[in-house]
C-alpha cells in the first residue's frame, strides 16, 4: 500500500482514541528500556524537557532545528502525497547548500548582500529542485524506483560536497573536515540578541508550511496529486498525466529540501560542511510517517523532534547518558505509530 | 485536528515535567564551573579521554571548581548541533569558563566566545591570540608535542627492520604538517646518528584519512589505511589520529605471526590496547596548562595567551608539570631504550635541535639554510611536509 492510499485511509473521528496508543505505547516503550537499564525515565524526561523547553534561548535552539526540519516535511508532503518515497530528500538538501554557497561565493562583491543573499537562498532551493528532477527524471524515463534512485544520488551529493570542501573550496592551506571558510557576516541571517534563531528562517518555514497546505488540500494540483497517489491509471481516465504531477511533486520537494539547505548554510553554520543536512531529509521521513501522511500535525510532530534533537545535549551534561539515546525515542515513536495503524487496519 | 492537539499535547506533557526541575538544577554559585567541549568520546584511548581527565584533577587539585562535560562533539555525531549552542547549554549550567579541545572547534569557540564577552573560553591547539582573531575572552592552549613525536620517530627507527614507516596521519593542516614531519626528524635522525645508514634508505610514508577520527563514508577507514601499511612492508606504524587504530592492528598483526610495532598518540595509558606491540606512546598532559588558565581565571588575573607548553626535561612523565610525556612501551628493545635516553638528554640540553638546516620543503624548495634554526612560528605554521617524506 502506498502512503498516499494510506493517507486517504485515515481514522473516523469516532477513532481517534486509536492515536493516543501511539504515544502511550511510544512512551511505555522507552521507559520499560530506560528502567532495564537501570535509567530514571523521570529524570531524561525533565533532562529533555528543561533542554528544550527551559529557556528562551533553549526554544530558540529548538526553533533554528525546527525550520529546516518543517521544510523537509513539507516537501515530503507533496512526493508521499503522490505516492512516492523520495529518500533522496537529504541528497537535495544537500545540493541546495552547495547552490546557495556556490551563488554566494561567485558573486560576492559583485551585488550587494540584501540582493545576494534572498538570491543565494534561492539557488539553493532552485538546486535542490534540479536535485529532486533528477530523481524523477530517473523514475520516469529510466525505470528507476524511485528510493533507488534517490538514495544513489543522496551518495553521489555527498561526494560532490566532500569534494567541494576537500578541493576547489578548501580553506587556505587546508583541507578540512570543518568545512569550508566561514562566511563573511555580511552573509549571516541576521539573528536578534537573545535570540539563536534567525527570524527569516523561521518565517520561510512558516510560509513554507502555508503554501504546502494550501497547494494541497485548496488547488486542483493537491487533488491531481492526491488521484495520482491514490490510483494512477484511474487518474489517467480523468486527463490526468501522473509523470507530470510526480514530476512536479519531485520538483516542490527538492525546492524545500534546497531551501532547507540554504538555512543550513546562512543561518546555522554560517559554511558549507560535510554534514550540512544534519540528517534533517531522513529525520524529515519520520516526521511525515509519524504524522500520519497528513499535513495539520506535520509542525506539531517536526517541534516534538526538533525538542528531542536539542534537549537530548542535556543528557550527557547533567546525568552521563549518551544523547543519542533521543534517536531511540524518535525511533520508538516512529514505530508505536506504524504499529497502531497497521492494528487499526487489521481491526477494521 | 482536535485528534492531532491530543496527541501534541501527550508529546509535550511527556517534557514539561521537566520544567519545575530546571530551577531545582540551578548552578551552584559556591563551585567555579568549567565546561569541556571533546570533539571525540571521553573515553577514546586518545586525545579527548587526555583532557577529560585532565579536568577530573584539575577538579581534585583546584578547590571549588566543578567540571561538565560534553563529548562526541562534531557533526558526524552531533548532526545539527552548533558549538555556540553547546556553550549556551554550559553556561546556563553555570560554566564561567569552557575549553573546546579541537581544532574543528575554532570558528565555533570564536562566535560563542563573541556571545558571551563575561565567559573565558580557552581553544586548544588554535592560534587565535597570535592572529588577532580572539576577543580578550579567549586564550590558546597547545603542548610542544613536536619533541613527543621526535621520540616517536626516533623509536620506530631503531626498531624498524624494513626501513618502512607509516605515519597514519588525520588531515593536512599546520598542527599536523608539523607533527608527522617532527617524527620524521627524529626518525631520522636515529637512522642516520645512531644506526648510521644512509638517509635515502629510510622510507617515510603519511596517509591522511581525512579527519582526527574514523567517520565511516566519510573519511578513509584509518583499520584500514593501517593493515595497508603492514602489507606494503611498513612494519612500524606511528599514529597521528586521535583514535588507536594503528597499535590494535599491529596487535592484530603480531598474533598472526608478523613482526610489527605501533606507537600511540595523545593519551598515557593508550599502549594497554596492545602492549606487545607497542614501542611507547607520546603524550599530552593537559593538567598544568589547564591549572594555569583556570587558577588565573578563578584569580580574576585572566589575560589573552597563547601557551604552547613543553616537556618537564627534568621528567617528561611528570603529571604535575610536563605538558608532554613519553611513556615506553613494552615492546622498546633495551638498546633503543638506552638510545632513546641519550636522545632525549640532547633535546633537552639544547644539544639536539631536529628543525635545523640545510632542510627542504618536499618540492625541493628550501626551508632552512644550513646551520639555520626554525624560529618557533616558522615551526607551528609549516606550510609543507619535508624533502624525504612521502605524503599522500
Amino acid at each position: 500500500m502506498n502512503p498516499s492510499s494510506r493517507e486517504n485511509d485515515l481514522p473516523s473521528r469516532a477513532a481517534w482514541p486509536w492515536l493516543l496508543f501511539i504515544p502511550a505505547l511510544a512512551t511505555g516503550l522507552v521507559c520499560l528500556l530506560l528502567l532495564a537499564l537501570g535509567m530514571s525515565p523521570l529524570a531524561i524526561g525533565r533532562a529533555l524537557g528543561s533542554g528544550s523547553l527551559g529557556s528562551w534561548l533553549k526554544f530558540s535552539h529548538v526553533l533554528s532545528v525546527w525550520s529546516p526540519l518543517l521544510l523537509c516535511s513539507c516537501g515530503l508532503l507533496f512526493t508521499f502525497r503522490a505516492g512516492l518515497w523520495n529518500i533522496g530528500i537529504e541528497g537535495q538538501v544537500i545540493v541546495g547548500a552547495i547552490g546557495c554557497t556556490a551563488m554566494l561565493r561567485l558573486w560576492d562583491g559583485l551585488l550587494p548582500p540584501s540582493v545576494l543573499l534572498p538570491l543565494a537562498l534561492a539557488a539553493g532551493g532552485l538546486a535542490g529542485g534540479l536535485w529532486g528532477i533528477l530523481a524523477g527524471e530517473l523514475r520516469n524515463r529510466g525505470g528507476v524506483n524511485e528510493i533507488f534512485g534517490g538514495l544513489g544520488l543522496n551518495f553521489v551529493a555527498q561526494g560532490l560536497i566532500i569534494w567541494l570542501i576537500f578541493g576547489p573550496w578548501k580553506r587556505a592551506g587546508i583541507a578540512s573536515m570543518s568545512g569550508t571558510d566561514l562566511l563573511s557576516p555580511r552573509f549571516w541571517l541576521t539573528t536578534p540578541p537573545g535570540w539563536r534563531v534567525a527570524p527569516v528562517a523561521l518565517a520561510v518555514a512558516v510560509l513554507a508550511l502555508a503554501v504546502t497546505i494550501l497547494l494541497l488540500d485548496r488547488t486542483r494540483f493537491g487533488l491531481h496529486l492526491r488521484a495520482v497517489g491514490a490510483n494512477p491509471g484511474a487518474a489517467r481516465l480523468f486527463g490526468i498525466r501522473p509523470d507530470r504531477v510526480s514530476m512536479r511533486a519531485m520538483l516542490l520537494a527538492g525546492m524545500l529540501a534546497g531551501l532547507a539547505g540554504s538555512l543550513q548554510v546562512t543561518a546555522v553554520y554560517h559554511r558549507l560542511i560535510p554534514a550540512i543536512s544534519s540528517g534533517y531529509g531522513y529525520l524529515g521521513l519520520l516526521v511525515v510517517m509519524l504524522a500520519n501522511y497528513r499535513s495539520p500535525a506535520v509542525p506539531l510532530i517536526a517541534l516534538f523532534f526538533a525538542c528531542l534533537v536539542t534537549g537530548s545535549i542535556q543528557l550527557p551534561i547533567t546525568l552521563q547518558i549518551d544523547s543519542s539515546l533521543a534517536g531511540v525515542i524518535q525511533g520508538a515513536f516512529v514505530l508505536s505509530a506504524l504499529l497502531v495503524h497497521g492494528l487499526r487496519r487489521g481491526k477494521d | 485536528m482536535q485528534r492531532f492537539f491530543i496527541f501534541l499535547a501527550l508529546c509535550i506533557l511527556s517534557l514539561l515535567p521537566a520544567l519545575p526541575a530546571a530551577g531545582k538544577a540551578a548552578p551552584r554559585a559556591d563551585k567555579f564551573v568549567f565546561g569541556l567541549l571533546m570533539v571525540g568520546p571521553a573515553n577514546d584511548h586518545g586525545w579527548s579521554q587526555a583532557h577529560y581527565e585532565a579536568g577530573r584533577e584539575i577538579e581534585k587539585q583546584l578547590p571549588g571548581t566543578r567540571m561538565i562535560y560534553i563529548d562526541k562533539v562534531n557533526p558526524a555525531d552531533r548532526p545539527g548541533i552548533t558549538i555556540p549552542m553547546l556553550a549556551d547549554d554550559l553556561i546556563a549550567k553555570g560554566a564561567r569558563l569552557i575549553i573546546g579541545n579541537s581544532d574543528d572547534m575554532k570558528d565555533g569557540i570564536r562566535e560563542a566566545a563573541m556571545m558571551h564577552p563575561d565567559v573565558y573560553f580557552i581553544h586548544i591547539s588554535g592560534d587565535d591570540v597570535l592572529t588577532g582573531k580572539g576577543g580578550r575572552n579567549l586564550s590558546n592552549l597547545m603542548g610542544r608535542m613536536e619533541y613527543g613525536k621526535m621520540m616517536a620517530g626516533f623509536v620506530a627507527a631503531m626498531t624498524t627492520r624494513t626501513g618502512k614507516i607509516g605515519y597514519l596521519g588525520p588531515l593536512d593542516n599546520a598542527e599536523t604538517r608539523r607533527l608527522a614531519t617532527s617524527a620524521y626528524l627524529g626518525a631520522r635522525y636515529a637512522w642516520t646518528h645512531v644506526l648510521g645508514r644512509p638517509a635515502a634508505d629510510l622510507h617515510f610514508k603519511v596517509t591522511w584519512i581525512g579527519f582526527w577520527f574514523n567517520i565511516p563514508g566519510v573519511t578513509s577507514d584509518p583499520t584500514l589505511v593501517s593493515r595497508n601499511f603492514i602489507d606494503s612492508g611498513h612494519d612500524v606504524i606511528i599514529s597521528g589520529i586521535d583514535t588507536t587504530e594503528a597499535l590494535v592492528v599491529a596487535g592484530q598483526a603480531r598474533k598472526q605471526g608478523k613482526k610489527v610495532w605501533a606507537v600511540p598518540y595523545d593519551f598515557r595509558g593508550a599502549c594497554a590496547e596492545a602492549p606487545d606491540a607497542c614501542l611507547g606512546v607520546p603524550w599530552f598532559n593537559w593538567f598544568p596548562g589547564y591549572r594555569l588558565l583556570i587558577s588565573q581565571a578563578m584569580a580574576g588575573k585572566w589575560r589573552p595567551q597563547f601557551l604552547w607548553l613543553g616537556p618537564d626535561w627534568k621528567d617528561i612523565n611528570n603529571p604535575e608539570t610536563s605538558a608532554i610525556g613519553f611513556i615506553r612501551g613494552s615492546a622498546l628493545s633495551p638498546a633503543a631504550a638506552a638510545a632513546l635516553t641519550r636522545f632525549q638528554q640532547g633535546l633537552a640540553d639544547g644539544s639536539v635541535n631536529l628543525f635545523t638546516g640545510p632542510l627542504n620543503f618536499a618540492d625541493g624548495t628550501p626551508f632552512l639554510k644550513a646551520g639555520e634554526r626554525a624560529t618557533d612560528s616558522q615551526i607551528w605554521n609549516l606550510p609543507h611536509l619535508l624533502q624525504g617524506m612521502d605524503g599522500h
